[in-house]
């Protein structure tokens, strides 16, 4: 999984670690809290590697994926487009350079590894891409066009391809959470806590739990679905 | 690149199409996609197989013009060999 040094990826690649899988903890530039990932998979007695790249420059994905398949000898059978990142700015004064950053980290980038990753997946006829949008792709949250607009896009490719390849036993589903606490929303105020009709924010492990179902055999008829796990936010 | 012959490739063909479901007896070269049930998942498929073991690229354009396992055969032969 991408954007797995911190955060929800973090969590995501201890959950699913914890199922069995031996994980590729991808990074861009947090290679100590990668490792330390790794460590805490290992420790549990799990498998797992650092992975370094950023996902929005050229070859990287492709790269990323034949690491992986090397490292532990199989094709990656399940594919978590977790890494984000966020340039916030109301639309008159949002630039060409932050909002093309984020669209091509947020979104072109899970395009790059889904097509990668589609190739194994095909010829083992099973697979598992979650991709993690967001509750802002289903209800607007101001500054956020680009974001927005990237999570977005993340929901229709997910029903696109989904349909594509579901006849080979690959499920394709997105997962939208809404405000969890790590430090992309460091800060988050009192006014949106009482609009969430949980009341509380959620943690990294509310949508780990939601990724390690969808990634699970049982989830197998799953597929084109946008799961949210966001206290109720979207409804 | 070494040389590849036309009975290579065919044979490859054959064994790649047989993976996807038909059964080999039914695989000849006059043999259609269509008749055999390949869909264009299977060719994509293919095309990739093609491309990793002899380097030829096959687009859409291309996969579209293609009716029978022959011309698949021939157009990847043709590839490899220019």
């Amino acid at each position: 999984m991408t954007g797995a040094s911190r955060g929800i990826g973090a969590a995501i690649a201890r959950a699913l670690a914890a199922d069995g899988w031996p994980v590729g903890v991808g990074y861009r530039s947090a290679r100590e809290r990668a490792e330390e990932v790794v460590a805490a998979v290992e420790r549990d007695g799990g498998r797992a590697v650092a992975l370094a790249g950023d996902v929005a420059a050229d070859g990287v994905a492709e790269r990323l994926l034949e690491e992986l398949e090397e490292r532990f000898d199989r094709p990656v059978l399940a594919l978590i487009n977790n890494a984000g990142i966020n340039r916030d700015e109301l639309a008159p004064a949002l630039d060409d350079a932050r909002w093309r950053e984020v669209i091509e980290t947020d979104l072109n980038a899970a395009f790059r590894l889904t097509r990668r990753a589609l190739r194994g997946m095909l010829r083992a006829r099973a697979g598992r891409i979650v991709n993690i949008s967001s509750v802002v792709a289903l209800r607007a949250n101001a500054g956020q066009a680009n974001y927005a607009a990237a999570k977005a896009g993340l929901i229709a490719m997910t029903k696109t391809v989904a349909v594509e390849v579901a006849r080979r036993g690959i499920t394709v589903n997105a997962v939208a959470p809404g405000w969890i606490e790590t430090e992309m929303t460091a800060g988050v105020s009192s006014e949106l806590l009482a609009a969430i009709p949980a009341r509380r924010v959620g943690t990294p492990a509310d949508v780990a739990a939601a990724v390690r179902f969808l990634v699970s055999d049982e989830a197998g008829y799953i597929t084109g679905a946008v799961l949210s796990v966001d206290g109720g936010l979207a409804a | 690149m070494a040389t590849v012959t036309t009975e290579q490739v065919q044979a490859r063909v054959i064994e790649a199409l047989a993976s996807f479901g038909p059964d080999e007896s039914q695989i000849t070269p006059e043999a259609t996609f269509e008749q055999l049930d390949i869909d264009s998942l299977d060719l994509v498929e293919l095309a990739q197989i093609v491309e990793d073991e002899y380097g030829v690229v096959l687009k859409g354009e291309d996969m579209k013009e293609l009716e029978t396992v022959g011309d698949a055969v021939q157009l990847i032969v043709s590839r490899a060999s220019a």
